[in-house]
């Protein structure tokens, strides 16, 4: 009774200049240009937007829950790399 | 069955516990992912069936602004049920697979939609408490355990806010108009205040979901916490209408701090969701007719898009 | 003999009732489209409409200057008062009728406005420039549709094929302007359809042919919308759209 073949899409909109784009959702649409224009349809009916992107669905890699030990954990150990590491003595200001 | 939850399960539950959201990708145990399917399709078909009662009177809204207002309104919905499907499919079901079963009955959508709006009033209504049930319940699960239906919520809520004002206002304009407009605005109020009271489903006590659902923190509030808290808010709302309340044995509990409330009609309840409301047939069929009309588009899509990729291939 | 600011009021008026009346129609689309993301796209294009039609009422009504309002214009008039042309009235269709005739009408449009942003009456110019952006937007949508129905199944094809058919003798009547409209067009007011008509015959030419799809080459032409003179559609839509207004006069919503 139902069919529905057309394609997922992932939607990431662009709130404001300066802004990163940021995932909203997704939507089915037939390609790309397609998908665009129902992005502008559904996700930025109140002007949420000035820019969006569409991505196939199937075409984003992701890494896996499982695999996250070995992806993030390492950085933890990594102290060296965030700025409050290094105390610097009050007389030289920030940095 | 092992009663006993393995390593996996134990993981999980603490992360719900620390109110850690549970992503797509992430373990989780087949009845949350059930549960969840389950909840949040429901709310995507409620959504989308809700745009009929209010839809039909997008032709007869009796001034140009209410007709856009209620178009956006209405279109609004269709948006949220867009969302709600797209939280559903990061679980890897399909937006067909979800239509086909809210069509063949397997799937429910909130009993409410199965209620005619007779009148004009009924748009006011339906947006001040039915969008108003809603909204309490909305608000509560934007800290739903699994992030997509949060931010589903999140997303929602910013944009129900004006669903509910505009009911409301329409109720004002009814309540301070002519005696006819006054007593349509009473008459709404009387037919769709218990059915609103309903919307937050059974006592916790009969709820046969709401323990594991607590449990994981898909439902952040119990159904009577949250038809409590809308019972309080809508006193005084409709005493600024100057309309009479329909429920004649609410009371003031000084020390609960909240309203006593009559009881609600539960053979009714129950008959509207066993199918016996006047427009349970209608809302199906609607959405069947509408969706099997619409087959020979989506055929056309597929098949244009089909060419189009092999005319690309050919030029390459 | 009307003065200027009285034939300017007349003409915005049919102009709201151009934009109300298809907006209308394409409103009937709410919960019956092919897919969610259509039934939402297309209540886009309404609300599109139904502001337009708010922005020449009240023009409108203003120019009048008797306390009427755009609600007076809009329900407080019969079908023989209303001046839209008839290609906006007919109803709905399938999705086949109702992209021909958004094609139709996006692609006059385009046109249409684009002069209108040219007239000596600021305010129409204005309007006209709001409202091309949205009929630029709304041509890309229904360009795109025709060519995706036009080369899809056989199906949507035959179905383009017979809305093709059905609509076409309205367009006629979209070039011939009436004695109001020449004398604005005289004033440099109005916009003078008839310079209009080489492009649309060239532009949905040539993206029929892109579809596969061709302009019928019957004989027929209905005319009357700007005449009052409609089809039987007409009052039964707007004995919809009027019911509530008419029933309670004088009350505010
Ligand atoms: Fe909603
Ligand atoms: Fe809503």
């Amino acid at each position: 009774m139902s069919l529905e073949n057309l394609e997922l899409f992932e939607v990431f909109v662009r709130s404001s200049r300066g802004l990163d784009h940021k995932h909203v959702g997704s939507l089915h649409a037939e390609d790309a240009e397609h998908a665009l224009d129902y992005a502008r349809d559904c996700y930025t009916r109140r002007s949420e937007g000035i820019s969006i992107w569409v991505v196939k669905s199937a075409d984003i890699c992701s890494s896996q829950e499982d695999d996250a030990p070995e992806f993030f954990d390492p950085s933890d150990d990594k102290p060296y790399r965030h700025a409050t590491y290094y105390p610097l003595p009050k007389e030289v200001g920030n940095m | 069955m092992n009663s006993l939850p393995s390593d996996l399960e134990r993981a999980f539950q603490a992360k719900i516990d620390n109110e850690y959201k549970i992503e797509p990708k992430d373990w989780m145990p087949a009845g949350y992912r059930k549960n969840l399917i389950r909840q949040i399709s429901q709310h995507a078909h409620s959504e989308v069936i809700g745009m009929q009662p209010e839809g039909h009177w997008i032709t007869r809204a009796p001034s140009l602004r209410r007709k856009a207002v209620l178009l956006a309104k209405v279109q609004d919905e269709a948006g949220h049920g867009l969302y709600l499907y797209s939280a559903t499919e990061t679980m890897g079901i399909t937006r067909a697979e979800l239509i086909d079963a809210l069509q063949t009955g397997q799937a429910k959508y909130a009993s409410i939609f199965n209620y005619p709006t007779q009148t004009w009033g009924d748009i006011g209504t339906v947006g001040w408490l039915v969008d108003g049930a809603a909204i309490c319940n909305q608000v509560s699960l934007q800290r739903t355990s699994y992030g997509p239906y949060a931010r589903s919520m999140i997303r929602i809520c910013k944009e129900e806010s004006f669903h509910q004002r505009q009911g409301y206002q329409i109720m004002m304009e009814l309540a301070k108009g002519t005696p006819e407009q006054k007593s349509m605005a009473q008459d709404s109020l009387n037919r769709f205040y218990w059915p609103s009271l309903m919307m937050f489903g059974p006592h916790d006590s009969e709820s046969a979901h709401s323990a594991k659902s607590m449990k994981w923190k898909i439902k952040r509030e119990t159904n009577d916490d949250l038809r409590q808290k809308f019972i309080d808010q809508t006193v005084p709302q409709i005493e600024f209408l100057g309309l009479e309340h329909p429920d004649k044995d609410l009371k003031w509990n000084e020390e609960r701090g909240h309203y006593d409330a009559g009881e609600i009609d539960w053979e009714e309840f129950h008959n509207v969701i066993n199918g016996n409301g006047h427009c349970n047939r209608q809302r199906i069929s609607h959405h069947v007719a509408a969706h099997e009309e619409g087959a020979w588009v989506r055929d056309a899509q597929n098949a244009y898009n089909a060419k189009m990729k092999a005319r690309r291939a050919e030029a390459a | 003999m009307l003065d200027l600011k009285e034939k300017t009021k007349q003409y915005s008026t049919r102009l709201g009732d151009d934009s109300l009346i298809l907006g209308h129609r394409i409103s009937e689309w709410t919960s019956n489209g092919p897919f969610l993301e259509e039934d939402i796209a297309l209540g886009n294009v309404a609300l599109d409409y139904i502001g337009r039609a708010r922005m020449f009422y009240t023009y409108a009504a203003d120019l009048a200057g008797n306390g009427k309002t755009e609600d007076d214009l809009a329900y407080l008039r019969s079908e023989r008062e209303f001046q839209n042309y008839l290609i906006n009235e007919l109803p709905r269709g399938d999705f086949a009728f109702t992209m021909v005739r958004q094609l139709f009408v996006d692609v006059f449009f385009s046109y249409y406005l684009k002069a209108l942003t040219n007239s000596n009456d600021t305010e129409l110019a204005a309007i006209a420039t709001k409202s091309l952006k949205e009929t630029r937007y709304h041509l890309r949508r229904s360009r795109d549709w025709t060519l995706r129905l036009g080369l899809g199944t056989d199906e949507s094809k035959a179905r383009m094929t017979k809305a093709l058919a059905e609509i076409w003798g309205y367009v006629h009547e979209l070039f011939e302007p009436d004695e109001l409209e020449l004398e604005l067009i005289a004033c440099g007011i109005a916009v003078d359809t008839r310079e209009i008509k080489d492009n649309w015959f060239a532009d949905i030419g040539a993206i029929l042919s892109e579809a596969d799809l061709a302009i019928p080459d019957a004989e027929w032409a209905v005319r009357g919308g700007r005449k009052g003179y409609h089809t039987e559609h007409l009052s039964m839509l707007l004995s919809v759209m009027q019911s509530v207004h008419r029933a309670h006069p004088g009350a505010n919503w």
